[in-house]
């Protein structure tokens, strides 16, 4: 059978909305958590204003380039968090023997896992996350050019894939240690955390480590020298304020031949 | 009172069954103390002595807090008994020979006591490795700070008890634990310290019950209370500890006059 990614995407969907009636079932708790999901992704913002309620700059820089950080970078992760977030319970998949039947039906695993348990709800983060990107955007005072204007949607873009690379690699990781998901959390949730202040304020050696070993920093910082009119603290060349969708696809080859590795050494718990 | 024991120690062998949980979860804690550190240290330079901490004090609370956030389990799992209620099996927990209230206590204690023990003190340690940290020398903040880590505890437990017996009325409780989880992250000072909440903000923030889960035994361990105040701070943990468990008892009674056993 050859499946397109036509295929793919149809049966991602069909899952989508079988799990979204099912949600729909337990309407107080479905209405509740629509509200705190908007809520407790907004309390990240409510932090920087606080912070900002004490000083008018944090690291030099200033509550809209700050405000502009955290739309980016949450706009990524909770488009990459609605789409496949759920790739993180793997383990628990693996434990409860649930991914032998996901294993057995016709459809890719990956997608099985991603659309498992999924939930209209998450939208509300990404609304969020646009609204405080949008509200930065207004506030900014850049001279608008046209690669600046371009580089905004492109860069989410391309943080979204960069986030949905570490979801996919870390949930095959769990296929070797399946008690593993929180330590994901770290840098998923904590990359996410982490990418929304200027990254400076980690230090020279945090900032190395985020640009060549977990290479957060291409999720929004690099570029976002570039659209704020920054020099970079590392000094690195020009080019690098560029090369998101690049470092994106790379990581995304890494996560595929991670998962399918991790398929291939899964032996099932038995019994 | 045996009973209890046994049912605590039980809980801490069931969550030392799964040690790799454990160290995945230190793993984060203390990846998220550094980036709240550096945070936190931002911010100290910008306003130093911000609400009565130093940049030091600031440091220690961003590890410290990470060290409590297992045992008070403000991001934790809901108390099972929430989906027991759920599945119907706590008709079987209701004819126990043993305090309902007491009986989930005891077991949550012992979970608390693991994750403290075996998970809680990895960020600190790395925290006080990494930087210089103000940790208690006098024997008696260490001893303070353990019986106001205890009392935060139970506070929590009555705080995720009266949300896992929502499941009574509503059926599922993951609505009420997901807004609950919210409000003990904000209110208890794991955001950001309580201590830099502005004005009637902060005044609010502190009289909560969330208030002590997590700034108080900080505070405690900073020091920042002694003689007289001190024995506020835990009174104030003490005094929402039992106004707490109070109310679980009542809701407890009203939950069990609803119970329908189905047989078959």
């Amino acid at each position: 059978m050859v499946e397109t990614l036509a295929d793919t995407v149809r049966v991602y969907l069909l899952l989508v909305r079988m799990w979204s009636r099912a949600a729909w079932a337990y309407r107080t708790s479905f209405v509740l958590l629509t509200v705190a999901t908007a809520v407790v992704t907004g309390l990240d913002i409510v932090a920087i204003l606080l912070i900002f309620a004490h000083t008018p700059r944090l690291a030099d820089f200033t509550l809209p380039e700050v405000m502009f950080l955290y739309g980016t970078s949450s706009t990524a992760f909770y488009l990459a968090d609605s789409i496949l977030g759920t790739v993180d319970r793997l383990g628990g998949h693996v434990k409860a023997g649930t991914f032998d039947v996901m294993l057995l039906r016709p459809a890719r695993a990956l997608v099985q896992v991603a659309a498992d348990q999924f939930t209209p709800r998450r939208l509300g983060k990404v609304a969020q996350a646009v609204t405080v990107l949008v509200v930065s955007l207004s506030l900014l005072d850049v001279p608008w050019t046209p690669s600046r204007a371009l580089l905004v949607p492109l860069m989410v873009a391309a943080g979204a894939v960069i986030y949905g690379a570490i979801w996919v690699s870390g949930a095959a990781f769990q296929f070797v240690a399946t008690d593993a998901s929180e330590a994901l959390n770290a840098f998923t949730f904590g990359g996410n955390f982490l990418t929304q202040y200027p990254l400076v304020i980690y230090g020279r050696e945090w900032l190395w480590a985020l640009t060549w070993i977990v290479p957060l920093a291409f999720v929004n910082w690099q570029p976002a020298l570039y659209v704020l009119g920054r020099p970079d603290p590392l000094g690195l060349p020009l080019a690098f304020r560029f090369v998101s969708p690049a470092v994106a696809l790379a990581l995304a080859v890494v996560a595929a031949l991670a998962w399918r590795a991790g398929v291939r050494h899964y032996r099932s718990t038995g019994s | 009172m045996r009973v209890y024991v046994e049912v605590a120690l039980r809980g801490f062998r069931r969550h030392a069954t799964y040690r790799s949980a454990a160290v995945a979860g230190a793993f984060t804690n203390t990846m998220f103390g550094f980036i709240r550190a550096y945070v936190l240290i931002a911010l100290w330079q910008a306003r130093p002595q911000l609400g009565g901490y130093d940049v030091v004090d600031a440091v220690t609370f961003a590890f410290l807090t990470q060290t409590l956030i297992a045992p008070v389990a403000v991001f934790g799992a809901p108390l099972e008994l929430g989906e027991r209620v759920r599945t119907g099996d706590v008709a079987m927990d209701l004819q126990r020979p043993a305090d309902f209230q007491g009986w989930w206590l005891a077991a949550d204690l012992g979970r608390a006591l693991f994750a403290l023990g075996f998970r809680g003190v990895v960020p600190l340690a790395a925290g006080a490795l990494a930087f210089r940290l103000d940790l208690p020398t006098e024997p008696h903040v260490w001893l303070a700070f353990a019986v106001s880590t205890l009392l935060a505890v139970v506070v929590s437990f009555a705080l995720r008890y009266l949300v896992a017996l929502s499941a009574f009325w509503l059926l599922d409780d993951r609505g009420v634990h997901a807004i609950a989880g919210i409000a003990a992250m904000f209110f208890s000072g794991l955001l950001l310290p309580l201590v830099a909440f502005p004005g009637w903000l902060g005044a609010f923030a502190r009289a909560l019950p969330w208030a002590a889960i997590i700034q108080v035994p900080a505070d405690v361990f900073l020091g920042e209370h002694t003689g007289a105040g001190l024995a506020g701070a835990l009174g104030f943990q003490a005094a929402w500890a039992v106004i707490l468990l109070a109310l679980g008892r009542l809701v407890t009674a009203a939950a069990a006059g609803k119970v329908v056993v189905h047989g078959g």
